[in-house]
This record gives C-alpha cells, structure tokens and sequence, in this order.
C-alpha cells in the first residue's frame, strides 16, 4: 500500500552553467538561467510503500512524516535562495531534477524504516511541469 | 533515472459517431457526444518521459527539445481544430480521446529521434485528461 503526504515550499533559484556562455545558458535553461534568481511555490509530495500495521492500522504515522518533511526539507529550503543558502547546491545546478533527488537522499535515512520503504519523490515546480523519482534499483 | 511530466494544453472539438453503427445505436452509444454540429473541450495533455541525468546540466530531458516537438506535430495540428474534418486520421476513426491518445503516441513516436537523436530520455506515458470528471492514459 502507498501512503503520499504533500508539503510545499517557496524558494529562488537560479539554473546556469557556470562552464557555458550566456548565450548557452540562456539555450539550455530559458529564462531560468536568469542570474539574479526567480522563485517557485514548489510543491512536494512524498510516497511511501509498507502494509498497515496490525495494531495501529496505520502503514506509517502521518504526523511523523510531516515532521520530518518538514525538518528535513521545508525548514532548510522554504523562502531561501536556494543556490546561496541550501548545500549542494552551491555547486549542484538546482534544477527540478536535482532537488528532487536532493530531497530524496536527505529523506531516505529516516523514512526506511524496515516496516516501510521510500517509494517516490514528486515535485511540482509549476503546474505544467513536475519530476518524480523512484530511487535507483536494480 | 528520473521521470518527468510536462502539461500541456489544446482546445478542440470533436463529433463522437462510428461508420458501423446506426443512427439510434450511434445515439444511444455516444449520447451527447453524438451531436452531429459536434462540441468540444479543453484537453490537457501530459506527456511524461525517463532519463539519466545529465551531470552537465542537471536536467534529465531537454525540455525545449520536448516544447517544439509537442508544439509542432501536436499543438499545431489539433489546437483550435476540428479533430473530425481537420486532422485527416479522424475522418475514418472516431475522435475518442482513447484514439487521440494511440494518434498522440503514434506522432511522437514517429519524430521522438529528430527531437532526441541521443538514447535518452524515452517517452514514458501519455495522459489525457479531456475534462476535469475523465483522464485516459497509455504507457510506452
């Protein structure tokens, strides 16, 4: 059975390759590759895998999970500029793509607990575009 | 490996009647859908794919590689159209959204390597929904 909670965070960003030209960022990133940042009211939504328990009827407490999305994840990253204030992103193009599987690594250690599993990581970054990842198994 | 959904957005119309049927089973089939002046709807299309991501770029698609290509052999082919009497395959086959799915496929499909000539990303589902109340959705 999977259970997703959602959260949300508004944080800037700035997608640009150091290594390319203006010209060339602007190419590949659009108007994103903007330098002085744009923002997104971001939205996340967490899946997880496991059975009910027995006694609590629950595959995984609720609460829980919003405590640690939001230790782990809106804490450090809700209204901040994400490439001057968040690590790794210092050096990692925060792109979708790499928040996503940033917030994945920064959740696996405490939502694979033996009884449940980390399924997806899903963010929304607009309405018309969101990135989901499921990890990396074989 | 990551999978990316992209939405976008046509306004079409459409007349729901099948060739084989009679005009009372046609009625009685497609109901409103039947209407033989036709109707139509905003559709929003969602069109996921997979890949790697590219360590350069930290994206796992060029989306503006995906923009044109659904623009161009989707978007200016169905948007503010008639599906029936302007795109060609729905003369004979009815403009279900099921068969809009098989066509919407069948199109990118068929130019996905002028858009993505490298072995990455791959066209993972195509997701319709043609109101708010239904959705169709077809995987690769």
């Amino acid at each position: 059975m999977l259970i997703t909670r959602q959260v949300d965070f508004s944080a800037s960003h700035v997608c640009r390759n150091p290594a390319l030209s203006d010209a060339e960022n602007l190419a590949l990133y659009g108007p994103a590759s903007n330098p002085h940042g744009h923002g997104h009211n971001f939205v996340l939504e967490v899946s997880l895998e496991g059975e009910p328990d027995p006694v609590t009827g629950m595959v995984f407490d609720l609460k829980q999970l919003k405590d640690v999305l939001n230790r782990e994840v809106v804490e450090p990253m809700d209204h901040r500029f994400l490439n001057r204030e968040v690590p790794p992103f210092d050096r990692v193009i925060p792109t979708a793509e790499n928040i996503t599987m940033e917030i994945w690594r920064r959740l696996e250690p405490h939502l694979n607990t033996g009884r449940v599993r980390l399924q997806c990581v899903r963010l929304r970054e607009t309405e018309d575009l969101a990135v989901e990842y499921l990890g990396e198994r074989p | 490996m990551i999978h990316l959904t992209r939405r976008y957005r046509f306004c079409s119309s459409h007349r729901l009647h099948s060739d084989h049927l009679s005009a009372a089973g046609n009625s009685a089939l497609y109901g409103k859908c039947n209407n033989p002046f036709g109707h139509g709807h905003d559709y929003l299309l969602e069109v996921s794919v997979r890949g790697p991501v590219d360590p350069a770029t930290g994206r796992g698609a060029d989306l503006a590689a995906l923009d044109a290509l659904v623009g161009e052999r989707i978007l200016r082919a169905f948007d503010h159209r008639d599906l029936n009497t302007e795109v060609p395959v729905f003369a004979q086959l009815v403009p279900t959204t099921e068969n809009l799915a098989l066509e919407i496929r069948r199109r990118l499909g068929q130019h996905w390597s002028e858009a993505f000539p490298a072995s990455w990303p791959k066209l993972e589902r195509i997701r319709i929904l043609e109101t708010k109340r239904n959705r169709f959705e077809l995987r690769q």
